[in-house]
């Protein structure tokens, strides 16, 4: 982007500012791209924590925005100064766990009784859900924003001209190894092809052994945790209050996108409407930003029906 | 006990299936129409006013209950929908369009609107439809909000009277009128639905919901009949929303926001879903939570001295109501009725498995 100015003979103030401004327009685009993908990491691990759900147990918890939420709240009580004051290394892995067992005792107690019943009743389940959690959060650790006190708060990596947040850097990376991670569970470990299994045919799974419930419930513990790690990422680039689960509206169109069932899709999803939103709010007229990430899902739907990474296909008669 | 005989293939689809029952409901009917005489005597037009929210809630339900109840697919975005109607009906208004035109006329353009949007939608499936829908709700937000020139955006727009054979209807003006003119509309609803009901395209619709794959082979087009669904849906929604914006005589982007979704699909559930009865049993029920919150609440206060004032406690004691009912009384409302019923009628007789619904076990759609 470049422009080199050969023709005059002399340097004028306005060229040589015209080359500042665009150099300065090149790393501005770079950074955004960044925080945008360290968003999408986001919303990529919500999203990831839905497909889990999606893929072994075909319901849909609509509440995962929210379990992230709680996460982040967790944490904070964990490792903030006002309330226990833990070292976050420590609150960290204790918050997952936490997560882990609510999320696994939810479905112990709850969604166990829903087995077979249409999809519609678990969303509409999961929804409550989700408020019961907005309010038990709100309860204990008030309605103002508060944001998690993190070893990495601040710290930055210049690269170049680019400033990356080192929480910026941590989200990418975690992000990508969660990721990968699971997909591997998924395709390769012997607990993942009966999670799969156990989706694919619940009765057929029974009947060759696979232990249907208590994958289940093992399944949400494991979306728990990665919620929870999405909480605490996000605490630490933000300020967090009980309604950020709305966020998991947003990492539905990420999951969505990428089609629902598919673990790299829902990290691709989650970057694209990370990027997306930056970009639309720098560039585009006002209000674009907030419709970017639905326009696309809504677009992704209407022509390529199963997502990005589709998994689904109509039933023959 | 009663003992219903069929001489005729045709009462399968009467409108009442025993004479009794015309009865009651004529009670009900001439109940309803007496009602605003009651609150003239009290003098109590709030009340009347809680009421009449109530019904357009329920036409709200029915229109819904059309699309998830009778034909099993989810909507988590009716309210965009209902703002359809209210914008639509509003600006037709306003461009000097007399009501009686304007009202049905904005509810068409709902549900024109409406199939028009669900259109590419409609191949997918339950979580998928929900999930566009939910986009759906989102962005209507948004439009209205960028659509400033037509709808005020943010800072909101005054609906217009109604205009009736030379009489204005007000909400606060004259409330009476306000009530008869919203319980016309939801008895032409209501007989509009049942109708649908009773007819091959509600069983079409019945069929899509039981097993799209049957449906299929029974000679359903499903493509067409979520479409005509969709349509019907969303034109009653339209109208509902159009009556919303006379009750709330003033309407925002905020006013048909996702919660408003949200709590139309928990209403048919909590209500029953697949019948009548359910939308305005759940909508009675969304109408009277806040109030009997409310009313606990300055109890606590008074006789035990906790001015407990938790925010958000309406809507996590409505979650936990939903959760209940969906784990313990899938079918509502109405269904509990239903057993009550049942256990009067067939007195001594009653087993405990009458109800009893077959299990089914999960089969996914995904390929790998």
């Amino acid at each position: 982007m470049r422009r080199l100015c050969t023709c005059h003979y002399d340097y004028n103030i306005k060229d040589f500012q015209q080359f500042h401004d665009e150099d300065t327009y090149v790393l501005d685009f770079i950074q955004l791209i960044v925080s945008g993908i360290a968003n999408g990491c986001v919303y990529g691990l919500i999203a990831l924590g839905f497909v889990l759900i999606y893929k072994a147990t075909e319901a849909v918890n609509f509440a995962q925005g929210d379990f992230m939420m709680l996460g982040a709240f967790l944490t904070v009580g964990f490792a903030n100064q006002q309330f226990f004051g833990l070292s976050f290394w420590l609150a960290v892995p204790l918050a997952i766990v936490v997560l882990a067992l609510i999320s696994g005792a939810f479905d112990a107690t709850v969604l166990r009784r829903m087995a077979g019943e249409s999809q519609v009743s678990v969303v509409i389940l999961t929804i409550a859900l989700g408020f019961i959690l907005r309010f038990a959060a709100g309860t204990i650790w008030g309605h103002e924003p508060v944001s998690l006190e993190t070893p990495f708060a601040g710290a930055d990596v210049r690269l170049g001209g680019v400033v990356l947040g080192v929480d910026e850097i941590a989200t990418i990376l975690v992000t990508l190894l969660l990721t990968a991670l699971l997909y591997l569970f998924f395709s390769k470990t012997k607990l993942g092809l009966a999670m799969q299994a156990a989706s694919q045919n619940m009765l057929a799974a029974y009947y060759m052994g696979v232990p249907v419930k208590r994958v289940q419930t093992l399944v949400w513990m494991l979306s728990g945790a990665v919620a929870a790690v999405a909480g605490v990422l996000f605490a630490a680039r933000g300020a967090i209050d009980p309604s950020a689960g709305l966020l998991g509206i947003k990492a539905f169109a990420a999951a969505a996108i990428g089609g629902f069932g598919s673990l790299p899709g829902a990290f691709v999803g989650g970057l694209i409407v990370g990027v997306i939103e930056p970009l639309a709010a720098r560039y585009g007229p006002a209000g674009v930003a907030q419709i970017a990430p639905y326009a696309i899902l809504l677009l992704v739907l209407a022509f390529k029906p199963g997502g990005l990474f589709s998994q689904t296909q109509a039933k023959k008669v | 006990m009663r003992t219903l005989f069929k001489t005729n293939y045709d009462t399968d689809i009467d409108w009442f299936s025993h004479p009794a029952k015309l009865g009651w409901y004529l009670v009900l009917l001439a109940a309803f129409l007496a009602l605003p005489l009651y609150f003239f005597w009290q003098n109590d037009t709030y009340l009347l006013g809680e009421v009449t929210s109530v019904f357009i809630f329920a036409i709200a339900g029915l229109g819904l209950m059309m699309l998830t109840g009778q034909t099993g697919l989810a909507s988590l975005g009716h309210a965009a929908f209902m703002a359809i109607g209210c914008y639509a009906n509003v600006l037709l208004l306003n461009a000097g369009v007399p009501w009686l035109i304007a009202f049905p006329l904005a509810g068409l353009i709902a549900g024109a609107l409406g199939t028009f949007i669900a259109m590419p939608v409609m191949r997918l499936h339950g979580v998928y439809l929900a999930l566009a829908t939910l986009a759906l709700s989102v962005l209507m937000v948004d439009f209205i909000v960028l659509g400033e020139d037509f709808t005020g955006g943010v800072a909101g727009i005054s609906v217009p009277d109604i205009s009736l054979f030379g009489f204005t209807v007000n909400r606060y003006a004259n409330p009476y009128a306000f009530y008869y003119v919203v319980l016309g509309v939801c008895l032409i609803t209501v007989a509009f639905y049942r109708n649908i009901v009773r007819s091959p395209t509600g069983r079409s619709f019945a069929a899509i919901r039981d097993s799209e794959i049957s449906a299929r082979a029974m000679g359903v087009d499903p493509a067409k009949t979520k479409a005509l669904a969709f349509f019907l849906s969303c034109s009653i929604a339209g109208l509902a929303g159009a009556l919303f914006g006379h009750n709330a005589t003033y309407v925002t982007h905020e006013t048909f926001d996702i919660v408003m979704s949200i709590t139309l699909l928990l209403m048919i559930v909590i209500g029953g879903l697949g019948t009548i009865h359910g939308a305005f049993l759940g909508a009675i029920v969304v109408g009277l939570i806040p109030v009997i919150i409310a009313n606990a609440r300055t109890w606590l206060s008074t006789s035990f001295d906790i001015t407990g004032n938790i925010p958000g406690i309406e809507q996590a004691i409505f979650a936990a109501i939903l959760i209940g009912f969906i784990l313990f009384e899938p079918m509502g409302l109405y269904g509990r009725w239903m057993k009550i019923r049942t256990w009067f009628d067939l007195f001594p007789f009653y087993r405990k498995g009458l109800f009893a619904r077959q299990k089914s076990y999960l089969k996914t759609e995904r390929v790998q």
